[in-house]
């Protein structure tokens, strides 16, 4: 696929790859993804605001620059921003391919990095030579305020220009706690809420804090996703049940929301309210019990957000997908092009057996709204 | 003008997010006592290192966020402190405001920069600054904790005063601002506040009319209690749902 290195986060010509329950391929102007939901349904955002979890600076015992990556914490509680867990390379920034990056010093327990205005210690290394357990010094306020004002937005190579906050923050952002933009949500914007208002569609929220997507390293990026904590209001378990009541599917907006939703879930798909942290991987293996249906970016076989898809569709009808995307031209990353997957039928037909509710959904993402979709020659 | 009827529900600020802009001096700095009082959990915004750190010592449980909200770099540095420290938004105040110029003078004479910075305190900041944080606000509607942006106003806004022009202008046009983002928003359960909290004896005013008789003012602190009444009026009754995350 090709690259978006350009951040606009609702360019007018973003596409959407429709895979329905039964497999079936279609294509849409994404602007027009609201026509594959029904009233009832119910579209779950992540309203994560991005912190600018870069932090340049040195590692005061050999002189060395480095940059900083927070990668996680846990819990999201605000005062509880003293220890992070997070990726140190070396020299360089991010128009260097990650995984052309130079490792960083050699890191202990005990050194201390200067970070513009912020100082840590390293608490320790976390089973990786650049993977570290890091404690700022400080009051939380000084600590918030320092990230603040010298932090950037975590960036890739295939984005050349440097990224401000406001590029990656999506509409509908809140608490600064993702480490990356939870980038499904950047097809969202406030008409698009206002239009499922119109249409019966019901819009909820959970907090996510979305964590780094590669580290440059191949070890590594096999322990993503780290784990990532999040909350789930008392009024989105509400929305969650009343929809599943009513037979409306559950619509995640994003990878984050479906592992923040499925950690959540009891074994009969209720959603519990609250904070909690997710540690799980979801695969081909996942059994889902509460999200019906995905909108999310195109992604690559081989991340952990591609196996996370794996739980909606088959290999398959995965492969399909993926010749589809690109014979024709979508883009990937973060400002790229979606997909909406719905959970393949099979998967509906075990949901069916659970409960009334669920055998009332349908078997397909059929557009609603008029020639939205159509089957590209 | 504008006023809301007084509040008499029980304690609707306790743990209540407020964010105030303009907070060390005149009428932010009586709204930040006013809001910790009352038992609310309050940031709030100033240009001046100095006078944030005092302002924070000063008042137990405060933030104090060091930021410029007519700069654009300024905005979203701002919104991270405010929305991260407060672990998200109920109630924010844009309070900081630019006089245009000083002493006050003739739209002829004023200087295009002059009018440009009133804007970009006035109007655009707020507007920015409203922006950056709406996630967070609409999150608390929908959380039934309810969600209040407070513009400070003025009656520069509708009336035409002379030698007001920088700041009548941009008075008049957040006041529309309002008006027409309150009417987007209210489907969002935001609620969007233009109030005039009348002739006070703040720096600001003393800046504008430095003869004035400040004995025929009016206290910032009872422009501080008027408003947060407005702002209590303005949220449901209960809140609901408990801070979150």
């Amino acid at each position: 696929m090709i690259a978006a290195d350009r951040p606009v986060q609702r360019p007018p010509g973003a596409k959407l790859l429709v895979v329905d329950a039964r497999g079936e391929i279609s294509h849409a102007p994404r602007a027009r993804f609201l026509d594959f939901l029904r009233p009832g349904d119910l579209v779950i955002a992540n309203d994560a605001a991005t912190l600018p979890a870069s932090l340049r600076g040195e590692h005061l015992p050999s002189g060395s620059a480095v940059e900083v990556r927070l990668a996680g914490r846990r819990s999201l509680a605000p005062e509880d921003v003293r220890v992070f867990s997070a990726v140190v390379f070396g020299p360089g920034d991010h128009r260097t391919r990650t995984e052309d990056r130079p490792p960083p010093p050699p890191l202990g327990p005990g050194d201390r990095l200067a970070l513009g205005p912020l100082r840590a210690t390293v608490e320790g290394l976390l089973g990786h030579p650049r993977l570290v357990s890091l404690r700022f010094d400080g009051t939380p306020d000084a600590i918030w305020a320092g990230l603040a004002r010298h932090g950037r937005p975590i960036q890739y190579a295939h984005v050349p220009g440097p990224l401000s906050l406001w590029d990656v923050w999506t509409s509908i952002a809140g608490p600064p706690v993702a480490f990356e933009p939870p980038s499904a949500g950047f097809a969202l914007d406030w008409r698009a809420l206002a239009a499922m208002r119109t249409r019966g569609i019901a819009f909820a929220t959970l907090t996510h804090a979305a964590g780094i997507s590669s580290t440059g390293d191949e070890e590594l990026d096999r322990r993503l996703p780290f784990d990532e904590p999040y909350h789930v209001p008392v009024s989105t378990a509400a929305a969650i049940r009343e929809a599943q009541a009513r037979g409306g599917r559950v619509v995640a907006v994003g990878t984050t929301v479906v592992r923040a939703l499925e950690h959540a879930a009891r074994r009969d798909g209720r959603v519990r309210a609250g904070a909690g942290l997710a540690t799980q991987r979801i695969g081909a293996a996942t059994r889902l019990r509460v999200v019906d249906a995905i909108l999310s970016g195109t992604h690559e076989p081989g991340t952990s957000h591609y196996q996370l898809l794996r739980a909606f569709a088959d290999d398959a009808t995965l492969g399909r997908a993926d010749e589809e995307l690109r014979r024709h031209g979508y883009r990937t990353h973060e400002f790229g092009d979606s997909v909406l997957v719905e959970r393949r039928a099979h998967v509906e037909a075990e949901a069916a057996r659970r409960g009334p509710a669920h055998a009332l959904r349908s078997t397909g993402l059929v557009p609603s709204g008029g020639p939205a979709a159509r089957r590209l020659p | 003008m504008d006023y809301l009827p007084c509040s008499d529900s029980p304690r609707p600020f306790a743990g209540l997010r407020v964010a105030v802009t303009g907070g060390t001096s005149g009428l932010g700095l009586a709204l930040v006592r006013e809001l910790l009082g009352r038992g609310a959990r309050v940031a709030f915004v100033a240009r001046t290192p100095g006078r944030v750190e005092q302002v924070a010592r000063d008042h137990t449980g405060a933030h104090g966020i060091v930021g410029d909200v007519s700069s654009k770099e300024d905005i979203h540095p701002i919104a991270v402190q405010i929305v991260g420290e407060l672990g998200g938004l109920d109630v924010l105040v844009n309070n900081a405001s630019d006089l245009g110029p000083t002493p006050l003078k003739l739209l002829a004479d004023t200087d295009c920069e002059d009018l440009e910075r009133a804007l970009a305190t006035n109007l655009v900041g707020p507007f920015r600054l409203t922006k950056a944080v709406l996630g967070a606000l609409a999150a608390s509607a929908r959380a039934g904790r309810g969600a209040v942006v407070l513009n400070v106003s003025s009656d520069a806004a509708i009336n035409a005063y002379p030698r007001w022009g920088a700041y009548g202008a941009s008075k008049a046009a957040l006041r529309h601002l309002s008006d027409i983002w309150g009417a987007e928003l209210a489907a969002e359960g935001v609620r969007i506040l233009s109030l005039d909290p009348g002739d006070m004896d703040t720096p600001l005013h003393a800046a504008a009319v430095p003869d004035a008789d400040r004995a025929a003012l009016k206290r910032p602190e009872d422009a501080a209690r008027e408003l947060a009444d407005a702002i209590g009026s303005a949220l449901p009754h209960p809140v609901r749902e408990g801070g979150a995350p």
